[in-house]
Formats: structure tokens, C-alpha cells, sequence
């Protein structure tokens, strides 16, 4: 199985060298270029979902390669944890694909997507797929190159280039902790294949550095605060197609890296490591959707919605860590199961919000919700699409967020009598955090919703909205039927997770496709079940009886008029609420020891004719306690080492000699 | 012999009726309490047939979303309705949902509403989706801590489990019960938009919440809307009723006489809910819209309070 899926990426790889070339040569015309290249591409990702999803339950199939390293070759591995993240890659990738062959004729620079875009899908899938520390982290670095090329796609916006040079600068970041991490885990031997590491068992003492560099090296690429700052900055910089690949897949890669490395690689961990997992989680959910309830950027917006959700998915992990520290498998494997379920939800109902933005992008040419509006009149099918995606986000009944969310709090709620004071605050503050996560998502998805598309356009741009492609729609509600299918059935996707936690942890959820009425019963009936089948089907039904007596004894006659608005409607559409606006009480809740934000009013005198202003402040704390002093103290250190640039050859060679001299007494003194 | 069906569908056909009744008897109480007459405690059914019979004014730029919103918010709310055991824990879909798929239920209607709110581009509608959305960020992580002590007491989520383990003789006197019944209690008066959090009896005035969401609704819809607030209230009294106060509920199966017993002390339960709601209603100001997440916030540690609490005396 394993032969067929490496071909795959292999040869994503020559799509992207083929682009290259034919744009190059000018060959051929490029109008031809597109469709073929996106169709291959989501060809060969809908091929790797198919077959990541018929060797799930297989046994571990490994390979080497005459590749990489000479004399030892590259390893490749398909196992069932890299065949789950394969067929979510694969299923955002094909989606994405299609997606971009109608999204893509309006790219304005196409040489600069097209031969990036198939190598970024390449290197996403042979990170999945590799056995040995020197081609993940090749394959590491060649997904995040690929990406940040596409990041700058449009480099002659000062924005794009600044967050493709944050995104660079962290990517870069990552990738080194991840080589420390690998170095610790290889250890004395110096065995750099996954196989050498599984079998070499790091001592106590090196568990927690390594925890710390995959955190490090995970999390930055994650978007786990606080290194999270360059992903909002670099998802909306690129093309829609290539933010919700970005999003919805490159986020998950990380997660995968993270779950490779602490679960597989390292072995049990002490049990305090759970609670910084818990803590970053936690801390990461609720302060992800604080930051993107004050975005008026709705692609940006999405992005922090995503740092959002990988809090989400870290809550649930930093659980399975707790209940493994503690020798509770089941509970591990339902911990497990929840974020690994909320992985898949978020590829899929990200993905779909970044199309969507993405048409609402090429329809007014607008990201900044303060321009859009009314757009419900004119984008039928994009706004319904979108709107599942936001109802999904928000983990609302009987869509697919809610069911992985209400599996993390069954598996907050399993165990309360872990022995360690740590876990036993950790775990319910998690719960606290994870609630006030949703709540607050459901108020940033119905701003974003509810500015985006619905009210009275703000500009003219928005006024003339037509909706986008086929391609662009037909992809958007194959998703949002996803979201729907997930959310129905979810047992399906429990099932589906099962070989993983097997494997991981050598327990597993029960089994529930077979349950009456495709009910999910995580531990026990009489513990909890739900049943997003007959949820859907009670909400169905009980809209059809109310509509139908509704229409059979009331009243049918329907008069269009001006709005009521009190009496006193305005007639501009200023008047609306805008983003800022709608944000105004949370940001007043919240906001004040967040982000230090206030607002001073400043009303004229009676009798001036100046208008009243008011004027709010805020701050992003993280960037300015973590980011700025860094970057200062590299100025400053350039600065003083700029000196050296401007001395005699005589002084160099006295610090030439210097150092030799140093470095002499250093190894005197090692001996 | 009644079956576990009849008893489902006794139930949904119950609450519907109940629910603007106990909305007229609150209205009713407050006015007394004000030595008013008031209106019969059967005007809210009036209210409702009138607005049926009316025609729908609907603005110019009203979307479908705003024409379907009011049936699936009913939708959603009746569904959330049919889960709880009022009178009998043996509903035959009782396994459908646990307690936080039922707040997760309402807090899909409430979704839809506020959205429905922003639909005409008013800013009256803005300004009660905003509120709106700003009171249930601390009202329903709130809600979620209550069901997580309560959970953890009972070892259920399952409203049934809950309400069969509160009836037996081990449920006992708990701090976190009594911490969790406060935090209930002030997370119902701000989920049904209640004083002190909002004034349900206002129109024209810049506090009012729900009422300025669905200020462009009229006729059927507004029907369909006043008629899923009732039900919400009722929603959140019988899971309080269901939760700390299960006397009366029929467990297992029983005779026609023992299901009449319990829907009469359902209804009971409700009445005495009602009054003292009424009463408190009247015996309390409205407060300013931003101190009411003082207020919301005080719930949300009271919960997490009792779900720390229950954490940390497991193992002791």
C-alpha cells in the first residue's frame, strides 16, 4: 500500500517542477496550464485519501528509498496515525484543488502559485509519510519553503512581504527545535530512523526537553500561543485556496508531528508534562477567539480561529497525556479520539470557511467585513455554504464541531480522581476554558456572518456581488455536506479513529457503528450518548410540523415594506452595525486585561459644531512581551556587531588568533 | 399500561401547551404584585392566535434567512424541550441528547436569532445581536460548569441518570449542589432574558436585548417567536425542577394514575416557579447592560467553584 501512496507525492513533485518549466519556456498557453495542473493535483490528493483510508486498519507497511543521505537512503513508513492525517491532508487537498480551478482564473499572478502549489501538497504528504528524522525534516522544510512562497505570492503588497518574512523567520524557528528534538531522541546511538528512536527509550531527565522542543517546534507551526503571531499574518496573505490548505492541513501536519513525537517516539511521559499541554491549550482556545473577535479582516478572522481550534485539539491531547501518565488507557483513547475527530472537523469546516471567504474575495474584492454586507441577496449558495461552516465552528447541534467538543467534555468529565493535585486543577480549568472557547466562538461566527453577509451592503462592490464558479460552489457544499454527514454520524468517525488509538495507545473506544440508531455511546449508556441522526431528524421534522400548521391555519398574506426600526429607519447603511461594533461589549468584557483596551469619548463643548470622536486603544500583548524585545535585542546585537565589519586585516587576524587560543584552552580544560 | 411513546409524545404535546401559560401567569403575578389587575393568565394564547391571523409586514431586504429563523428556532427549542423528563424520566428518545447537547440546542436557536436579528441591517437589530451574544459568551460556559458538577456528582450527563440519582437516598446535601442551583438560577434569569438582565415587558428602550433582535418580526413569525420564548422559559424551569427538584417524577414503569400524579406535580412546580419569578421579577431593578457580566461572571466561578470542589474532595 505504501508504494502507491509515496508514488503520489512523488510525483505532485513533478507537477510542480512541470509548472515551472512550462512557465518558463512559455510553452504552452496558460489558460490550459491551470485546470490541468489543479485537476492532477486533485486527482492524486483524492487517490491518497482513498488509499490512507483502505490502510487504516492494515499493518505498518515501511520503505526505503536510494533518496536523501547517501549509503542510507530515505525511510518511509504508513502506519495507521500517518494514514488518518494522509486522508485528512488528502481530503483538504483534493477540496482545495478543485476549489482553485475556477478560484484560480482571477489569480493575477499565476506563475507564482502554480508550480509552489503542487510541491507544497508534496511536502505535506511525505511528512506524513516519513520514518527517519533527516526526511522529516527535509520534508518538513520543503512544505514550509513551498508555503511561504506561496505566502508571497503577491509580494508587491508590504503586507504579504512582512508576514511571509515572520512566516519564514518561525518556520525556520520549528524547523530547528524539531532537529534538537530528534537529536535528543536519538541519543547516544546516534540511530536517526523513528525505529531506533521507539526502541531506544529516553530516559526521565530527557523527556522533558524533548516535550519542550516539540512543543516548540509543533506549536509555532500549530499556531499554539504564543507562537501563533506569524499565522495570522501569512494564512490570509495567500491565495483563499492555499489559506485553507494552510489552515485547514498544514495546522494539522504540526499536530501529526507532535502526536508523532510524544506518543510514539518518546514513550510514556511524566505526568506534569500533561498540565503544560493543558495549560497552553487552554490558554490558546480562549485567547485565539478573543484575538479573532476583534478582526474586521474576515481572513484574518479565520486565522485566529484556527489558533482557536488547535487549543481545542492540544486540550484533548494534553488529556490523553494525563490518563497515560496515570495508566488509564480507555480514557487516553477517548481523549485521543476527541482530538483527533476535532483534526478531521477542523480540516473540513476550515477548509470550507476559507472557500468561502475566498468566493466572497473574488465576488467584491473585499476581505474587511466593514466593506461587505447583504451579501445573502447575491451569493446564494456561497452564504449557505458558509453558513454551515460557521453553525459547524461553533459546534452547534447536529453538525460535526459539536460532537468532538462534547467528546472532550466526556473525557474532561472520566476521571476525577487522578492522584495529582496538578491534573486535578488543570483538568477542570480546561473545562472552564473550553467552554468559554465555544460560547465565544458562536458570537465571533455570527459577527463574521452576520457583517459579512447579512444587513444592507456597505459599498457599491458589495452591492453588485455576483456568485462565483461551479467548481467553487460544488466544492464548498460538498463540505458543508461533510460537516453534516460527520455530525450525523459520527460514529463512523469514532470507528475510523479506532486503529490509531490501538496503535498510539493499545486501547481503543468501543465500537460504535451498529448501535441502534447510529447512536455514540463513548463509555457508557447510562454515563452519556448522542445521537446526531435522530437530532437532525427531530429538528427536521418538528420545522416540517411547525411550518406545516403554520401554513394550514394561519394567516399566508405577506406585505413587503420599508423596515420598522422603531420607527426611525436610517436609510444608510453606516448606520448598520459593523464589526467593530458588534465586538464593542466583549471587547469592553474582556478586552480591558486582554488588551489593555479602552475607548475615551471625546464629546465638543454645547454650542461647538465639531463632531463628537471616540477613539479606542488596544494592544497585542503577546507580540509586545514576546515578540518585540526579541526583535530589538537583534537589532541592537547587529548594531554592535556591525562594527566588525570595518577593521584592519591586522585585527582580524589578532581575533583569529584569539579565538584559536580560546578554543585550545577550552579543550585543555575539557581533558 | 402507558408506553414509553405515549409518555414522549404526552410530554412534547405538554410543554407545548403549558409554555404560554406559565408566561401568563408571571405576567399575571407581576401585575398583582403591582396591585394591578393585569391580564388573564390566558392572554398569551390570545396574543398568539391574533398574530397568527395577522399579515407578515416584512422589510424590503429581508433574506430566507430571515423568513425560516423563527420555525427553526421553535424547531430547536421544542426539541430541546422534548428531552427533558418532566413528569417521567421514561422518554423513549431520552437518549438522544445528554444536558449539554440540550443547552447546545438552545444555543443553536439562539445563534439563528441573533443572526435573524442582523438580517434587516438595523441598528436596533445590531445592537440586541451584539448583547445578545456578549451575555451568552459567559452565560453558557456557565451553564456548561453547572452540567459538569452536576455531572460529576451524578456520574452522568444523561438528564434521566441525573434526575433518577437526585431522587435516591445518596444524593444528600452538597456544597457544589447548593453552588450550582445559585449559578442555575442566575443563568436561567439571563438566558430568558429576565430582570435583572433584561426586561422582557420593554420596547423603545436602548437596554432591551431580545426584544431588539426580533423588533422587525411580525405576524406568524413573531408568533412562532413569542412562542419558542415561552418554551425556552419552561425549558430552563423544568431542567431546574428536573435536576434539584425531581419529586413526583414517574421512574420506570407505572400506572395512568401515577403519570396524572406526576404531570400534576410538574405543573405544580411550574406554578410555584412562575409566581416566584414573578415576584422576584417585581422585587428587583434591571441592571446596566455592563454589569451584568459581574453578574454572569459571578455564575461562571460559582460553577467552576463547585466543579473544582467536587475535583479535588474525589480522592479525599
Amino acid at each position: 500500500m505504501i508504494i502507491p501512496t509515496l508514488l503520489c507525492p512523488l510525483l505532485l513533485c513533478a507537477i510542480g517542477i512541470a509548472a515551472a518549466a512550462s512557465f518558463a519556456g512559455e510553452a504552452c498557453r496558460r489558460e490550459r496550464v491551470l485546470p490541468a495542473i489543479y485537476g492532477a493535483s486533485a486527482l492524486l490528493c483524492a487517490l491518497i485519501a482513498v488509499l490512507a483510508l483502505a490502510s487504516l486498519g492494515a499493518a505498518p507497511s515501511t520503505i526505503t528509498l536510494p533518496l536523501g543521505l547517501p549509503w542510507v537512503g530515505a525511510r518511509f513508513r504508513l502506519d495507521a496515525l500517518s494514514a488518518f492525517f494522509l486522508f485528512v491532508a488528502g481530503l483538504g487537498g483534493a477540496g482545495a484543488s478543485v476549489y482553485a480551478i475556477g478560484y484560480g482564473r482571477h489569480e493575477t499572478a499565476p506563475h507564482r502559485v502554480l508550480p509552489f502549489y503542487p510541491v507544497f501538497l508534496a511536502g505535506l504528504f511525505l511528512v506524513l509519510l516519513a520514518d527517519d528524522a533527516f526526511t522529516f525534516l527535509f520534508d518538513w522544510e520543503l512544505m514550509s519553503l513551498a508555503s511561504w512562497a506561496l505566502v508571497i505570492a503577491h509580494h508587491r503588497d508590504p503586507a504579504n512581504t512582512y508576514a511571509g518574512y515572520v512566516y519564514l523567520l518561525m518556520a525556520a524557528f520549528s524547523g530547528f527545535t524539531l532537529l534538537l528534538a530528534f537529536g535528543l531522541l536519538s541519543g547516544g546511538t546516534g540511530g536517526y530512523s523513528f525505529d531506533a528512536m521507539r526502541a531506544a527509550h529516553p530516559s526521565a531527565v530527557l523527556a522533558a526537553p524533548v516535550l519542550l522542543l516539540a512543543l516548540l517546534g509543533a506549536g509555532s507551526k500549530a499556531g499554539l500561543m504564543p507562537l501563533h503571531a506569524w499565522l495570522p499574518l501569512a494564512h490570509p496573505a495567500a491565495p483563499s485556496h492555499v489559506s485553507a490548505l494552510m489552515s485547514g492541513v498544514m495546522t494539522k501536519v504540526a499536530v501529526y508531528a507532535f502526536i508523532r513525537i510524544i506518543f510514539d517516539l518518546l514513550g510514556t511521559t511524566p505526568w506534569w508534562t500533561a498540565v503544560i499541554v493543558l495549560a497552553l491549550g487552554g490558554a490558546t482556545a480562549v485567547l485565539g477567539v478573543l484575538y479573532a473577535l476583534m478582526q474586521h479582516d474576515l481572513k484574518r478572522l479565520l486565522a485566529y480561529h484556527t489558533v482557536e481550534n488547535i487549543g481545542i485539539i492540544f486540550i484533548g491531547l494534553g488529556l490523553a497525556m494525563a490518563f497515560r501518565a496515570n495508566g488509564f488507557a480507555a480514557g487516553a483513547a477517548l481523549a485521543l479520539t476527541a482530538a483527533l475527530f476535532h483534526v478531521f472537523n477542523h480540516a473540513v469546516f476550515k477548509s470550507l470557511l476559507f472557500f468561502g471567504a475566498g468566493a466572497v474575495l473574488t465576488a467584491t474584492g473585499e476581505r474587511d467585513m466593514e466593506h461587505l454586507g447583504g451579501l445573502i441577496h447575491r451569493m446564494r449558495i456561497s452564504s449557505f455554504a458558509f453558513l454551515v461552516g460557521c453553525a459547524a465552528i461553533s459546534a452547534l447541534p447536529p453538525l460535526n464541531g459539536f460532537v468532538s467538543e462534547w467528546l472532550t467534555f466526556q473525557a474532561i468529565l472520566l476521571r476525577p480522581d487522578l492522584p495529582q493535585w496538578g491534573l486535578k486543577i488543570a483538568i477542570p480549568a480546561d473545562g472552564a476554558l473550553l467552554a468559554l472557547a465555544a460560547a465565544l466562538a458562536a458570537a465571533c461566527f455570527v459577527k463574521a456572518y452576520g457583517v459579512t453577509f447579512l444587513g444592507r451592503p456597505r459599498t457599491a462592490a458589495a452591492a453588485n456581488a455576483q456568485d462565483v464558479d461551479r467548481f467553487s460552489l460544488g466544492t464548498m457544499l460538498v463540505f458543508a455536506a461533510i460537516c453534516l454527514l460527520a455530525g450525523m454520524f459520527p460514529g463512523a468517525v469514532i470507528d475510523m479513529l479506532a486503529p490509531v488509538s490501538t496503535a498510539l495507545l493499545q486501547a481503543r473506544m468501543p465500537t460504535q457503528l451498529g448501535l441502534p440508531w447510529e447512536t455514540i455511546i463513548p463509555i457508557a449508556a447510562s454515563r452519556s450518548s448522542y445521537n446526531g441522526l435522530l437530532i437532525f431528524a427531530f429538528i427536521a421534522s418538528s420545522t416540517g410540523i411547525a411550518v406545516w400548521a403554520i401554513h394550514r391555519f394561519a394567516s399566508h398574506a405577506v406585505r413587503r415594506g420599508p423596515a420598522w426600526d422603531c420607527g426611525f429607519p436610517d436609510p444608510s447603511p453606516i448606520t448598520q452595525y459593523s464589526a467593530d461594533s458588534f465586538a464593542q461589549p466583549i471587547r469592553r468584557v474582556f478586552g480591558a486585561s486582554v488588551f489593555r483596551s479602552r475607548e475615551t469619548i471625546l464629546m465638543p463643548p454645547p454650542g461647538d459644531l465639531r463632531p463628537a470622536r471616540i477613539e479606542k486603544f488596544s494592544r497585542d500583548l503577546i507580540w509586545d512581551v514576546c515578540y518585540a524585545p526579541v526583535g530589538t535585542a537583534v537589532a541592537t546585537a547587529a548594531q554592535a556587531l556591525n562594527r566588525l565589519q570595518f577593521l584592519t586585516i591586522r585585527r582580524y587576524l589578532a581575533f583569529v588568533f584569539l579565538a584559536l587560543i580560546a578554543l585550545l584552552l577550552a579543550l585543555a580544560l575539557w581533558q | 399500561m402507558i408506553g414509553p411513546f405515549l409518555v414522549q409524545a404526552g410530554q412534547m404535546a405538554l410543554v407545548l401547551l403549558a409554555a404560554p401559560l406559565l408566561t401568563g401567569l408571571v405576567r399575571k403575578v407581576k401585575a398583582r404584585v403591582q396591585r394591578r389587575r393585569g391580564a388573564s393568565v390566558l392572554q398569551p394564547y390570545r396574543d398568539l392566535r391574533r398574530l397568527l391571523s395577522k399579515e407578515i409586514v416584512l422589510a424590503h431586504n429581508a433574506s430566507w434567512l430571515f423568513r425560516t429563523a423563527p420555525y427553526l428556532i421553535f424547531a430547536l427549542t421544542w426539541v430541546a424541550a422534548a428531552l427533558i423528563p418532566t413528569f417521567a424520566t421514561g422518554l423513549i428518545f431520552s437518549w438522544t441528547g445528554d444536558l449539554i447537547a440540550i443547552i447546545a440546542l438552545l444555543g443553536a436557536a439562539r445563534f439563528l436569532l441573533a443572526l435573524a436579528g442582523m438580517d434587516i441591517g438595523t441598528s436596533f437589530g445590531g445592537i440586541g445581536a451584539s448583547r445578545e451574544v456578549m451575555i451568552a459568551s459567559l452565560a453558557e460556559p456557565a451553564m456548561l460548569m453547572i452540567i459538569l458538577s452536576l455531572a460529576l456528582i451524578a456520574g452522568s450527563t444523561q438528564l434521566s441518570t441525573i434526575a433518577a440519582f437526585m431522587l435516591s437516598p445518596e444524593a444528600g446535601l452538597r456544597v457544589s449542589l447548593a453552588l450550582s442551583l445559585l449559578a442555575f438560577v442566575v443563568v436561567a434569569l439571563a438566558e430568558n432574558a429576565r430582570i435583572p438582565v433584561d426586561n422582557p415587558a420593554t420596547h423603545l428602550e436602548l437596554t432591551m436585548v431580545h426584544e431588539a433582535m426580533v423588533l422587525e418580526y411580525s405576524g406568524r413569525h413573531l408568533a412562532m417567536i413569542e412562542l419558542a420564548a415561552s418554551l425556552k422559559l419552561l425549558v430552563m424551569i423544568s431542567t431546574m425542577a428536573c435536576i434539584f427538584f425531581p419529586f413526583g417524577l414517574v421512574t420506570g414503569d407505572a400506572g395512568a394514575g401515577r403519570y396524572l400524579i406526576g404531570i400534576g406535580a410538574y405543573l405544580l412546580k411550574l406554578a410555584i416557579a412562575g409566581t416566584v419569578l414573578g415576584c422576584f421579577e417585581m422585587s428587583i431593578a434591571k441592571m446596566r447592560v455592563f454589569r451584568v457580566p459581574n453578574l454572569l461572571g459571578g455564575a461562571l466561578m460559582l460553577g467552576l467553584l463547585a466543579t473544582l470542589l467536587l475535583f479535588v474532595s474525589v480522592g479525599l
